[in-house]
């Protein structure tokens, strides 16, 4: 995809992620919103994976360690075509393969269960070592939260992944700066967060605007090209993007009702965008 | 000879062994594979060989992710580490998930001897029982064990070994045709069962011989499998005995005691008598010291079980 395709593909994955949350009338809307666009880069562009064959053999994983933005992955697989968009309306309801937090064993196309933060990092760092043991190739992406980030296990992944040279990982923070109680900054802050995982290692790329898919490719296009370290691209974006209610809301954002009034307004936003 | 191997060498061997067959298979430490002496496959398969550092989290995640590539991954540590500090992680990660990963936690209760109270597993049991889906063994001796890891490995989905990593008595017979599944009527007797695991299946044994010097017959159960239980095994018992004891060596709440009595409360009411350790902390000593203490010695099985033939 160029960008004009990969910047629609951001916005379809808004609308399947407002719809889908919208069909229960309350979720974790925020952080869903603000990975969107990373998400239309990983499956427009860079990750090599074929939903006709969800476990083809070397493919490319995606660990979404921040569990709750579930919906977000549900949206951007629904669009790639591993289940029928209908199923976006089931979120959550009893039965569904859709549950709030991601699950390997429900959804096809989720690589990894999360919801207890901390975990998917250290999964992550499996699958990249087991990639190499195979030889196959793949790469093994993840996405973690900056309130995640205050969870010890990822610093525990972080000093591995950084020990043994994974230079097939390459994990996003999504820094919206909001986690569920309030202001990231303000209940524990994790800055300096570039020098952080610097110091663990790593090969650490800033994205200004991790809303921007030019900007996220680059990022992506320039972290593997580096060799020898695992690496990190911490991506400012904001918590809600792409719908001014939600946005608004700012910490009320990270679980909200929405309803299908709000859906409309919302979908009307993001389509005029 | 398998005999007088110890029960960690057992392990190692069978590793070695697998590691050489399949490559899928993969043993990750947290900093003790010293104490395991799982370090010398350090020097035949580096790159399967993963000592993650003292970061049992980060372990329990890293096998989880190696087993959704395929692999079968081992995580070794001390048994409080394998469970109570990584509780979560096994839950989600590796149980929840569905994930092939095999746990070994090393010395069981009170065969953590020096360590002490910190290191010593009284809880692992319980902790671990209500979660779906998980096998628990504890291997009684080597011989038993030997037989069992090959059945562990080619049982998918998490498996927990709560591994003594010394030599615990050798109960079994040379011709033992163990079923991981499966209890073993071990002696066959009539006024009393006494299911017992792990160390504690040799001091039931040598308690039936006191029981006999004073005409009562026990039946001696060997229940290394805690979950799933053999139920069936131990109804059939118990429905002619009509009395048990059980003998575990760990805390009585969660563990043997509590499983052997869910299935007799359900199908088949009976007195029980328990022998383990009762609401108390693991603390240092010699396994002869902590024995006393406890109140895990022959002497308080043959006790409990004259105690529960009076309550018949």
């Amino acid at each position: 995809m160029n960008y004009e395709q990969l910047r629609e593909f951001a916005k379809q994955i808004r609308i399947n992620t407002v719809e889908c949350i919208g069909s229960l009338g309350v979720g974790h809307i925020g952080g869903s919103l603000s990975i969107a666009d990373v998400l239309a880069v990983l499956y427009g562009k860079h990750m090599n994976v074929n939903p006709k064959e969800p476990k083809m053999e070397g493919r490319d994983r995606l660990v979404c360690s921040k569990g709750h933005a579930g919906p977000a992955i549900y949206a951007v697989l629904a669009e790639k075509g591993y289940f029928p968009k209908s199923e976006l309306l089931t979120l959550n309801q009893g039965g569904t393969n859709l549950p709030s937090h991601c699950d390997m064993n429900k959804t096809i196309g989720v690589d990894m269960t999360a919801g207890s933060l901390g975990q998917g990092l250290s999964a992550a760092v499996g699958i990249a070592i087991g990639a190499k043991l195979r030889k196959d190739g793949a790469t093994s992406y993840a996405i973690i939260g900056d309130g995640e980030s205050q969870e010890g296990q990822i610093w525990e992944a972080a000093m591995y992944a950084g020990h043994m040279k994974l230079d097939n990982l390459i994990v996003f923070t999504d820094f919206n700066k909001l986690q569920l109680d309030g202001e990231v900054e303000k209940i524990n802050d994790i800055e300096p967060l570039v020098d952080k995982w610097r110091s663990f290692n790593w090969e650490v790329i800033e994205v200004a605007d991790g809303n921007n898919v030019e900007a996220i490719d680059k990022a992506i296009t320039k972290a593997k090209s580096v060799k020898g370290k695992p690496k990190m691209i911490i991506l400012h974006t904001v918590k809600g993007k792409g719908v001014s209610f939600v946005e608004k809301a700012w910490v009320g954002s990270h679980s909200m009702s929405i309803d299908a009034e709000k859906v409309a307004i919302a979908v009307k936003e993001i389509r005029g965008a | 000879m398998l005999k007088n191997m110890l029960m960690r060498d057992v392990l190692v061997e069978f590793l070695r062994e697998e590691m050489a067959k399949n490559e899928n298979v993969v043993v990750l430490d947290a900093d003790l594979s010293k104490c395991s002496t799982t370090i010398c496959l350090n020097d035949v398969y580096p790159e399967r060989m993963l000592n993650v550092g003292i970061a049992e989290a980060n372990m329990a995640g890293v096998a989880a992710g190696l087993s959704t590539y395929g692999f079968i991954p081992y995580i070794t540590t001390f048994g409080p580490f394998a469970t109570r500090r990584i509780a979560d992680q096994l839950m989600i990660s590796i149980c929840y998930s569905k994930q092939n990963v095999k746990i070994v936690g090393a010395d069981p209760g009170i065969c953590a001897e020096l360590n002490g109270g910190t290191h010593m597993p009284l809880e692992d049991i319980g902790m671990l029982r209500s979660i779906p889906d998980i096998v628990i063994y504890e291997p009684t001796d080597v011989i038993e064990f030997n037989q069992a890891l090959p059945q562990i490995q080619s049982h998918y989905g998490p498996v927990y070994i709560r591994m003594h990593r010394k030599s615990p008595p050798i109960v079994h017979k040379d011709d033992l045709k163990f079923d991981l599944f499966k209890a073993m009527v071990l002696e066959k007797g009539d006024d009393v069962t006494i299911v017992a695991s792990g160390i504690m299946v040799k001091t039931a044994l040598d308690a039936r011989e006191e029981l006999a010097k004073e005409g009562i017959s026990a039946e001696v159960i060997c229940c290394p499998t805690i979950k799933p239980l053999d139920s069936k095994t131990i109804l059939k018992s118990v429905k002619k005995t009509g009395a048990v004891v059980t003998a575990e060596n760990h805390n009585v709440m969660g563990a043997l005691t509590s499983a052997v009595s869910e299935v007799l409360v359900e199908n088949y009411p009976a007195p029980l008598r328990s022998v383990g350790v009762k609401e108390k902390f693991g603390e240092v000593g010699k396994e002869a010291y902590l024995r006393k203490v406890f109140n895990m010695e022959v002497k308080d099985v043959v006790k409990a079980a004259k105690d529960v033939i009076k309550a018949k």
